[in-house]
């Protein structure tokens, strides 16, 4: 199981500025590496990243191997109501990764 | 036998990495701006004039001069990494502030450039020029 | 002697990731010596990639392993209090072992006594996650190695090697890290070299670390061959670093390039 460190804010106002950090613990193996044995260690990314609120996206986002390793990801969303924050991470070798946060807009 | 991986260590990091071109790099912004001109402004590239180390760059992308609903993507391209692209972020109907920050590898000393394309398909870019030296203690 | 009691006094007070003042004596922590954005990255836990092995090392700790289902939270309990101080005196002298050992080596043997089906050949995440999560319950805290006289010899010997010509480039740890602190090398600022947050999460190697890891990767640096694992001579430049870092509060977790 993937670790991840997420920043969110259990509650805010509507109409509210809400930042949302994450972290996700994952090596980025560019593909572009050559290891001790002198062969190009393969490449083993996560290629896409999605955050929405109540269904409705905030964003998607593309991972390119030039991101560093252990992604760290900042962005924004506007409260608009109580719900369901999703977070979904994709990758090389079928990765995958959810996380889901609770939010009360008042 | 360790004298021999330390020669060997040693010797994978003077290989010269496959780099990108800025022709390159010219051709993955046209395929973002989807050939609509790419003019100078309203986007800020924040980036560390000179970084601490390669591996790990915090970039922060944003577009202070144009209201967040008319921004549709955020891209991030590069001159000298093997590949030209770094990120390209999409916003949604929730997005709030049309902004992104992220931790970014560079191979070298190069140029960034940091790309919004708005949802009139007009095309704004900065362009920063970065630069990274080598661990001074290499493993 | 009294301005050491009010300078550790004044440093256990701090309890955050990081202290902006110098301390009188001149002494700087790593810290400082790097860019903002990478000070940034260490002061707020929602940015520092250490926090992940941190985080991984709270599972660890109420993990329970084997037939008896024995965790460290069974027999420690929160390790909040218990291991609070613990990483602030490492290394200490192990009566059982009749030598030095670090942090590492100390969960290590209490592991292998307890939980032994836990150590297995993958599970040097799990060890190094642990060791974060320990080292992490003493930030703020100052750095107090043990005024234990058996540490003496040792860390005497620690001193004569960071002071000892090492490798094709004939460098001393004291040459670039008291000589030349403060300037640069090849771009990069050399900092004082004091022990201030390990484990710590190295931009360089994009993951987590320890104090060994990064002494081996000095040696390489200097071209020299480095001690083997394990070898006396890593905990007795780990005891005298210690010695030298007295009283400087603990970063753990800490972002370095």
């Amino acid at each position: 199981m993937a670790r991840t460190l997420i920043t969110a804010p259990s509650g805010a106002r509507r109409g509210e500025t809400v930042t949302l950090r994450v972290l996700l613990q994952h090596p980025m193996e560019s593909g572009y590496r050559v290891g001790a044995d002198g062969r190009l260690l393969p490449r083993d990314i996560v290629r896409r990243f999605s955050c929405s609120w109540n269904g409705e996206r905030v964003v998607a986002v593309e991972l390119f191997p030039a991101i560093a390793a252990n992604p760290y990801l900042e962005f924004s969303a506007l409260a608009l109501d109580s719900g369901t924050l999703d977070f979904v991470w994709e990758g090389d070798h079928g990765f995958q990764h959810r996380e889901q946060r609770t939010i009360s807009v008042t | 036998m360790k004298r021999r991986a330390l020669i060997l260590a040693a010797s994978v990091v003077l290989l010269p990495p496959a780099r990108a071109t800025p022709e390159a790099m010219a051709a993955a912004i046209r395929s973002f701006t989807e050939g609509a001109p790419l003019r100078e402004g309203k986007v800020q590239l924040d980036v560390a004039p000179l970084v601490d180390n390669g591996n790990t760059v915090p970039v922060t992308i944003s577009v202070p001069g144009a209201p967040a609903a008319e921004v549709a993507a955020l891209a991030l391209f590069n001159e000298r990494n093997p590949q030209s692209d770094v990120l390209r972020v999409d916003f949604g109907p929730r997005a709030a502030t049309r902004s992104v920050s992220t931790r970014i590898r560079l191979a070298t000393s190069q140029q960034l450039v940091a790309v919004a394309r708005l949802g009139d398909g007009s095309c704004w870019a900065q362009r920063v020029e970065v630069v990274v030296t080598l661990a001074a203690c290499i493993e | 002697m009294r301005a050491w009691a009010w300078a550790c006094a004044l440093l256990a007070l701090l309890g955050s990731a990081a202290v902006a003042e110098p301390l009188p004596d001149g002494r700087r922590s790593g810290l400082e010596f790097m860019g903002e954005s990478t000070q940034a990255m260490q002061r707020d836990d929602a940015l520092n990639p250490g926090m992940l092995w941190v985080l991984e090392g709270e599972a660890v700790w109420s993990q329970p392993v084997g037939a008896d289902g024995r965790s460290c939270a069974g027999c420690h309990g929160a390790a909040r209090q218990a291991m609070r101080g613990v990483a602030a005196r490492y290394p200490a002298f192990d009566t059982a072992l009749q030598r030095p050992i670090d942090l590492r080596q100390r969960i290590a043997s209490c592991r292998q006594k307890l939980q032994p089906q836990a150590i297995t050949p993958g599970d040097a995440p799990q060890a190094l996650a642990l060791e974060a999560y320990v080292a992490f319950q003493s930030r703020g805290l100052p750095i107090t190695p043990p005024a234990d006289p058996r540490l003496e010899p040792a860390r005497d010997r620690g001193r004569r090697l960071f002071h000892q010509r090492l490798g094709q480039l004939d460098l001393a740890c004291s040459d670039c890290h008291e000589a030349h602190a403060g300037r640069r090398l090849g771009g990069s600022p050399i900092p004082q070299a004091h022990p201030t947050g390990y484990p710590i999460y190295r931009l360089e190697w994009q993951g987590l670390g320890s104090l060994q890891r990064r002494l081996r990767a000095c040696l390489s640096g200097v071209r020299a061959e480095p001690f083997a694992w394990g070898a006396a001579e890593w905990l007795e430049l780990e005891l005298f670093l210690a010695w030298r870092a007295r009283g400087m509060p603990l970063e753990s977790p800490a972002v370095r390039p």
